[in-house]
């Protein structure tokens, strides 16, 4: 399986609290409440480290699950969180420039 | 979504952090509408690093939804550079504002920066009233023309409409409006005391009348029989419920940073000058005051028939002297909604036998029955 890359859409709005993230999508404002392994890799979402290692480094480690299994649940949450715009996924790292700052994360 | 933001309410509640604040960025204002409740001198507002660093807390005291107000907030030079801030803090951000500075420029650079949505005031959809109400003559055009631009980059708008004396015929043309703009339009019969203490403004108000024939338009209230029902008296766990958010999962902040539990709630809690904001927060006196109170607290209004489904406000309350007391524009909201008076209102009716005295006229010499 090809590694996937991750990184959070800039124009979100977001809040953890209590392990879990609020997130309301810049694209149409729906809102999405992320539980605590979700949020993780929500956090680890930089464009830059993989999804294997997302789960290999912090999810497994903090939750004790299984790392088949995790990569399978985090590869689908990803695509779902795509799909409503507030996260990009690649097959190669991304880099990008924040429209609301202009700097490259 | 509203479930879902429901759910995150309580479980601010239930955490106890301030999931909504409202900042307003300064009383200065562009218009001069004749029910505003501001002063609109500046008093010594916060500078651009004093707001930059209440927003960093705000982020760090877990603060979602932030909505920044006035008076008018392009008043502010550095409205753009504390708007930048607060996105790079990720929180999620509503505008409250005239429009009247916005062009295009400025709504290319509110769509860039991710702004949730804005809500623009719109009195009527004729100038002639509309520029009356603000004391701006061209306002209304400057106003939607903004709105166009702010559609056109694909932002989310809301007018906000206030039910007065004198607009209060022209709100199905400011619905037409909206339509015609491809916007929401929320419509509100509240008028604010001024934070003096003025309480001048309150004439503007609708009446009985004018209230009863709102609430029996269903482009406003949706199902007017649901709407009109009268419901139950409060039962046991409303009596325990909390009967509203303000201080709870929402609080305001004005330019001078005076933290209050709600724009409509003018009671001083802190001064993030002096404290921190998550201090006052969670330890302010007035704050946790606010906090304790229950629907069972509220002298007359957890004896009133409309107890648990009433609109009152705390802080109108709070401006009619007494903050566990009943709001009296809400008590006529509720009984020009039912015809039902509610128990404050009762309270204060006159008694009968004030009013009809029966006495025995002596006939007079010379005219007989």
């Amino acid at each position: 399986m090809s590694k996937l890359y991750l990184a959070r859409d800039a124009r979100s709005a977001v809040r953890v609290l209590d392990g879990e993230a609020m997130v309301m999508s810049g694209r149409d404002s729906t809102l999405f409440s992320l539980n605590k392994t979700a949020t993780l890799i929500w956090q680890a979402a930089d464009g830059q480290t993989s999804l294997d290692e997302i789960v290999e480094r912090r999810v497994c480690q903090e939750f004790e699950v299984e790392f088949g299994s995790a990569l399978q649940d985090a590869e689908n949450m990803a695509r779902e969180l795509a799909g409503h715009g507030i996260l990009q996924i690649s097959e190669e790292p991304i880099s990008q420039t924040n429209p609301l700052t202009g700097e490259s994360q | 979504m509203s479930s879902l933001i429901e759910e995150m309410g309580a479980k601010a509640t239930a955490l106890g952090f301030p999931l909504c604040v409202q900042i307003d960025l300064t009383y200065r204002c562009n218009e001069r509408c004749v029910h505003c409740y501001l002063d609109h001198e500046d008093h010594g507002e916060m500078t651009t690093a004093e707001i930059k660093d209440l927003l960093d807390q705000m982020a760090e005291a877990g603060v979602f939804v932030l909505t920044l107000s006035g008076g008018e907030i392009l008043m502010r030079k550095d409205f753009f550079e504390i708007l930048e801030h607060a996105r790079r803090l990720t929180f999620c951000i509503k505008l409250k504002t005239n429009a009247v500075m916005i062009r295009e420029r400025e709504a290319a650079r509110i769509r860039e920066l991710g702004v949730e949505s804005i809500q623009v005031s719109i009195y009527s959809h004729r100038a002639e009233v509309h520029d009356a109400i603000t004391l701006v003559p061209g306002s209304l055009k400057r106003s939607v023309d903004a709105i166009r631009f702010l559609k056109a980059q694909g932002l989310k708008v809301t007018i906000a409409n206030v039910l007065m004396l004198p607009t209060v015929r022209d709100y199905p043309g400011v619905q037409a409006l909206a339509r015609d703009l491809g916007v929401e339009v929320t419509i509100d019969p509240t008028i604010t005391p001024r934070m003096d203490g003025d309480r001048s403004v309150l004439r503007l108000g609708i009446g009985q009348s004018e209230l009863r024939q709102a609430f029996a338009d269903e482009s406003l209230v949706g199902n007017v029989d649901e709407f009109c029902a009268i419901s139950a008296p409060p039962g046991e766990s409303e009596l325990e419920s909390v009967p509203c958010s303000a201080g709870h999962s929402t609080c305001y902040v004005s330019p001078y940073g005076d933290v209050y539990p709600c724009v409509q709630f003018p009671l001083p809690t802190g001064n993030v000058r002096q404290q921190r904001f998550i201090d006052i927060w969670r330890h302010s006196d007035q704050m946790n005051e606010v906090r304790s109170i229950r629907l069972k607290d509220l002298s007359s209004c957890s004896q009133c028939v409309h107890g648990a489904s009433c609109t009152r406000c705390p802080g109108l309350a709070y401006m009619e002297g007494n903050m566990r007391g009943p709001s009296s524009q809400d008590c006529e909201k509720s009984f020009a909604r039912t015809g039902v008076p509610s128990a404050n209102l009762l309270s204060k009716k006159p008694s009968m036998a004030g009013l009809v005295q029966i006495r025995s006229i002596p006939v007079m010499a010379g005219v007989s029955a």
